[in-house]
């Protein structure tokens, strides 16, 4: 800054009417299309007179069942524009070969690939993952919310709040031109001296804080608030998932937190951690993130494994095979997930014993997941399998997973790893699992659960179409990178030379097109199951004949989930309850106690949006402002002591014995 | 110890090398990619018996793994040839599994269908010692096959090694030293220098057949990786830092080399052609470098320096004393101080781990002199 006090800087930073890119038509497009869709929502919204509603009932709720909805609400927008880059990337390397560049000039395509991999990581599986698990984990133990309701609205504001910023980056400034993990050198000041790496940095820094916290939130809510009789060894599988992952984010968000911490430094402070010059080194960068990276994707693949373990037992009408089994294989990964890091840069030169010790660690992973699969397998057998929508992605899933995971495995021996690390082989690797994984779990999980979230099922041709496109379009789109990754293809390339690629290209991008009209189908899925909802209706609040929990209470459950708290004595808890010739009590009723809704969660990550906004353009009286009121706000928030109410007894008679009604 | 080779007429064309056995049709312009299958008395004298239950298997694996033209399957380097071989047979190893599971999972979703009356249905049954033992057990024979696979293949394959051999049954000849070449990733080209002829190249590199090549590779600032995937398997070029890479060339040709690790704007065009030549004709690059070359000299390299993309080839027949060296210790510009001597008190354990050929990527500090 320069010596006198100048103003505009203070106040607008690096802001200029430059920093917009007007430049660009497919930003300038995009941007009057979302823009227009934006108006058109809100003119809708206000229309119907929905923002008291939305704002009473949603946005300020603490209700574990409607953060969950708005975290897969979250996810499925964010879907869309990770899906729009997606697409933008497969046309691009579909037409630039030989002379042609394409229609990306290299600038905007570098900021497609590092937003296409921070959305589909951050804010799309996360959010479905953390969404899930808010909804169900609380019913499946019989708890009425989580052990911290309003941190539990409060995260899922500070994960919408990175995803915001990631958004506004489209149409003010720029992206990050890095790469998902954001590597120095080149993220360094000197080699990036824009905004999209400030973008980057703070949009996970502040959506971390949300995922660290819901992860503390859910480890106490597993641990303390399960119904009586549920010991650990009696918990539904998903919850053992829930509980690991959770445990796994506690201890690994931090170290993402301070590595981005110590990135800031570099480039705020000039100081010198993973710079070339003066003692810094970029490799201790790519250590700590992959610290945090892998246990990451056991963090979205583990919920998910949880799902298939739900569904498989409750569409083959079995109990589930080897639980106890599954329980440990879980936990196995949970530890081992910390001892692979590695694996991820094998070409940084590591000794040999080094590369072999992770390797192998590696592969050893693969032995309890294999255990799972092997545990679904002899779940069907012998059972009597319905094929429902959530059994076509459960076995879609078992035979695209084991691929992956193969696959997986041999870029886990180093000197293979050697020739395929980075190549698109690789690329064709993780989407194998995590579209055949954690892409296709989330959905069944949808399908699964959807008639116990609005008491109506999804319409099954819909979702068989879904299914259908998702899963010839995912083999259509990631086979032929399989193919070009052994043909030396290296990845995040914009144009390419050799015209022998472009078969395989153009074949991926065939693939892409389908699975973008399977996501058409997935949302077409929910407006004609909502216009046909009556046809669809389930009035028992157990339309799968499930096993667990949440089946017991209503569809959709009660604000306070259940009126008494259930006695477990099984892991299929409602399965033998159900066994046992269970009736739902008809008297006794209590006043129940429940917290109540707060608009401090939206009030603070509205204020740390705009204090992250700040920071990223030097804009250094707005950071303080923002960072003062963002104090006051949470200052204010521990004086508000109306915190809780009792649903009185009536209400609690009322809506238990219409149920009754409507169940008889 | 466990042998990787699957013989050496594989690599250069495992198609027609399989084809030969098990009598494929091959695909007409495999013929024009491998040289080596215009001499098909040769490739059928090279297959006993014994060779050809391995090929058998590998077929099932054809054309899945064996493409002709797919480089990273059939390169023209020893050391990327035995890094195709152990992805074979490590894929071989997990289908053991895999095949199973896959139809395992189609058999079982069939026969226990819903309207499958006539299938057992046992809705309580939830617990086997015998399966769970099968279950845990099978996956584990796998991986205990596969680790030992891996500590043998990696130690054996490590590219901080020097070479053992030339190719499969050619032994390194007494006397031959190495070709060293050190590399320099820069913003966006690749520079590399000969030490043995004192010149320097930038996005051409070039070397003579059945000799080893040791290169030392380093950055200017972007982190790059140094990959010729006919050659060898890729290793990290850092700044400040050198790492290694040992591989020799078995084959004449052209080939392919570029960045495999994204460093930012001009990382597409961060390619350059790696010749694999006949003693006679490097001779002839050679001097054909030295002939047209320039000079490079340390303002030519700070010019040099200069973020460009897409370079054209270029030639230094001479080049200023100790240049990589100071490039690898940050110290190009007079006056500014090497790395090296910054973290003087290191020196000693440097110069223990280089002996031990065996290390992370050596910080900046260490010159072999």
């Amino acid at each position: 800054m320069s010596d006198q006090l100048d103003l505009g800087k203070l106040i607008f930073g690096r802001l200029t009417w430059e920093s917009f890119p007007f430049h660009d038509p497919i930003i300038v497009a995009t941007f009057i299309m979302v823009a227009l869709g934006g108006i058109a929502l809100v003119v809708a919204v206000t229309r119907a007179g929905l923002w008291g509603y939305l704002w009473r009932e949603w946005f300020t709720s603490i209700d574990h069942k409607r953060i969950g909805v708005m975290y897969m609400i979250l996810g499925i927008v964010m879907l869309l524009r990770g899906f729009a880059d997606a697409i933008m990337m497969r046309i691009q390397q579909a037409i630039a070969f030989g002379d042609s560049m394409g229609y990306l000039p290299p600038d905007h395509y570098d900021q497609i690939f590092t937003a296409h991999g921070v959305i589909m990581i951050f804010f799309v599986a996360m959010p479905f993952v953390v969404g899930l698990m808010n909804y169900i984990v609380p019913l499946q133990i019989g708890a009425r919310d989580v052990a911290f309701p309003f941190l539990n609205n409060f995260s899922f504001w500070m994960t919408a709040s990175g995803a915001i910023l990631v958004m506004v980056s489209l149409f003010v400034g720029e992206f990050a031109k890095s790469g998902w993990l954001a590597y120095p050198p080149l993220t360094g000041i000197l080699q990036s001296p824009g905004v999209g790496v400030d973008y980057y940095i703070w949009a996970l820094q502040i959506a971390g804080v949300g995922t660290l916290l819901s992860g503390v939130n859910f480890v106490v809510t597993i641990v303390k608030m399960r119904a009586p009789g549920m010991t650990l060894m009696k918990m539904p599988v998903f919850v053992w998932t829930a509980l690991c992952t959770n445990i796994l984010i506690v201890a690994a968000f931090p170290i993402l937190t301070a590595v981005l911490g110590l990135l800031s430094l570099d480039r705020y402070l000039d100081m010198n951690f993973f710079t070339n010059d003066l003692g810094g080194n970029a490799m201790m960068y790519v250590n700590l993130i992959w610290i945090w990276g892998h246990p990451e994707v056991y963090i979205l693949i583990l919920p998910v494994f949880g799902v298939f373990s739900e569904i498989v037992a409750t569409y083959s009408g079995k109990r589930l095979f080897g639980y106890s089994s599954m329980v440990y294989a879980t936990v196995v990964i949970t530890i081992l997930s910390y001892l692979v890091w590695l694996h991820h840069f094998f070409t940084m030169g590591s000794g040999a014993t080094v590369n072999s010790f992770f390797g192998i660690t590696t592969m050893i992973i693969s032995i309890p997941t294999g255990a799972k699969v092997f545990n679904w397998l002899f779940t069907m057998y012998r059972g009597r399998i319905r094929f429902d929508v959530p059994m076509l992605w459960t076995v879609g899933f078992m035979v695209t997973f084991v691929i992956g995971g193969m696959t997986g495995v041999l870029l886990a021996v180093p000197p293979a790893d050697f020739v395929l690390h980075n190549s698109l082989f690789l690329i064709a690797h993780f989407h194998n699992v995590i579209i055949g994984g954690v892409v296709f779990g989330v959905f069944a999980a949808i399908t699964y659960w959807y008639p116990k979230v609005t008491g109506y099922k999804i319409d099954e041709f819909w979702g068989k179409l879904t299914f259908w496109f998702w899963l010839i379009g995912f083999y259509l789109a990631f086979m032929p990178l399989y193919v070009l990754g052994l043909m030396g293809v290296t990845r995040r390339m914009s144009q390419f030379d050799d015209p022998s690629l472009q078969i395989w290209f153009q074949i991926a991008l065939v693939g892409a097109i389908l699975i973008g009209i399977g996501i058409i189908c997935f949302l077409l899925q929910f407006y004609v199951s909502y216009k046909k909802r009556d046809q669809l209706r389930d009035e028992t609040g157990d339309p799968w004949d499930g096993r667990t929990l949440e089946w017991s209470t209503t569809s959709p459950p009660p604000q306070y989930n259940f009126a008494f708290t259930p006695r477990v004595h099984d892991n299929d808890a409602w399965w033998q309850m159900k066994a046992n010739g269970y009736q739902h009590p008809k008297s006794g009723f209590e006043p129940i106690h429940m917290p109540k809704n707060t608009a401090a969660g939206v009030v603070i990550a509205g204020i740390s949006t705009v204090l992250g906004f700040a920071l990223i353009w030097h804009m250094w009286l707005l950071a303080g402002v923002s960072f003062a009121g963002l104090l006051g706000a949470i200052i204010v928030h521990t004086f508000n002591y109306k915190r809780d109410y009792y649903i009185p007894v009536e209400e609690v008679e009322k809506v238990e014995l219409q149920r009754g009604e409507v169940i008889a | 110890m466990i042998s990787l080779d699957l013989g050496k007429d594989y690599r250069f064309c495992r198609g027609a090398a399989i084809g030969q056995i098990v009598q494929f049709t091959l695909p007409v312009d495999c013929r024009k990619v491998c040289p080596r299958y215009q001499q098909p008395d040769r490739n059928v004298a090279m297959f006993k018996l014994t060779n050809l239950s391995k090929a058998l298997i590998i077929a099932a694996l054809v054309p899945a793994l064996s493409g002709c033209n797919w480089v990273v399957m059939s390169p023209s380097g020893d050391i990327a040839s035995q890094q195709a071989d152990l992805i074979i047979w490590a894929t071989i190893l997990m289908l053991i599994i895999v095949v199973p599971v896959i139809a395992l999972t189609f058999w079982f979703a069939w026969r226990y269908r819903a309207s499958n009356r006539d299938a057992k249905y046992s809705p309580d049954w939830d617990h086997s010692t015998h399966l769970e033992l099968v279950i845990w057990a099978a996956p584990l024979a796998i991986i205990i096959a596969l680790g030992a696979m891996t500590w043998v293949s990696t130690h054996q394959l490590d590219p901080y090694r020097p070479l053992s051999r030339l190719d499969e049954g050619k032994p390194i000849p007494e006397g031959v030293e190495p070709l060293v070449v050190e590399v320099v990733a820069m913003d966006w080209k690749w520079l590399f220098f000969y030490p043995e002829y004192d010149m320097a190249v930038v996005n051409e590199l070039a070397a003579p057949l059945d000799r080893p090549i040791k290169f030392k590779i380093t950055a200017t600032t972007m982190m790059n990786s140094f990959f010729i995937p006919a050659l060898a398997g890729q290793i990290y070029a850092m700044g400040g830092m050198e790492t290694k890479l040992h591989a020799v060339i078995n084959e004449v040709g052209v080939y392919d080399g570029f960045s495999a690790n994204y460093s930012g704007a001009g990382f597409n065009g961060m390619r350059f052609k790696f010749h694999g030549m006949e003693e006679a004709d490097f001779e002839q690059w050679v001097s054909k470098v030295k002939g047209e070359g320039d000079a490079l000299t340390r303002s030519v390299y700070k010019e040099l320096e200069k973020p460009s993309e897409r370079e054209p080839v270029r030639y230094y027949s001479t080049v200023m004393p100790d240049l990589y060296h100071k490039i690898l210790n940050r110290c190009v510009d007079p006056g500014t101080l090497c790395m090296e001597d910054m973290m003087s008190g290191h020196k000693h354990a440097a110069h223990k781990r280089e002996s031990k050929q065996e290390s992370m990527p050596a910080v900046a500090g260490h010159h072999e002199h």
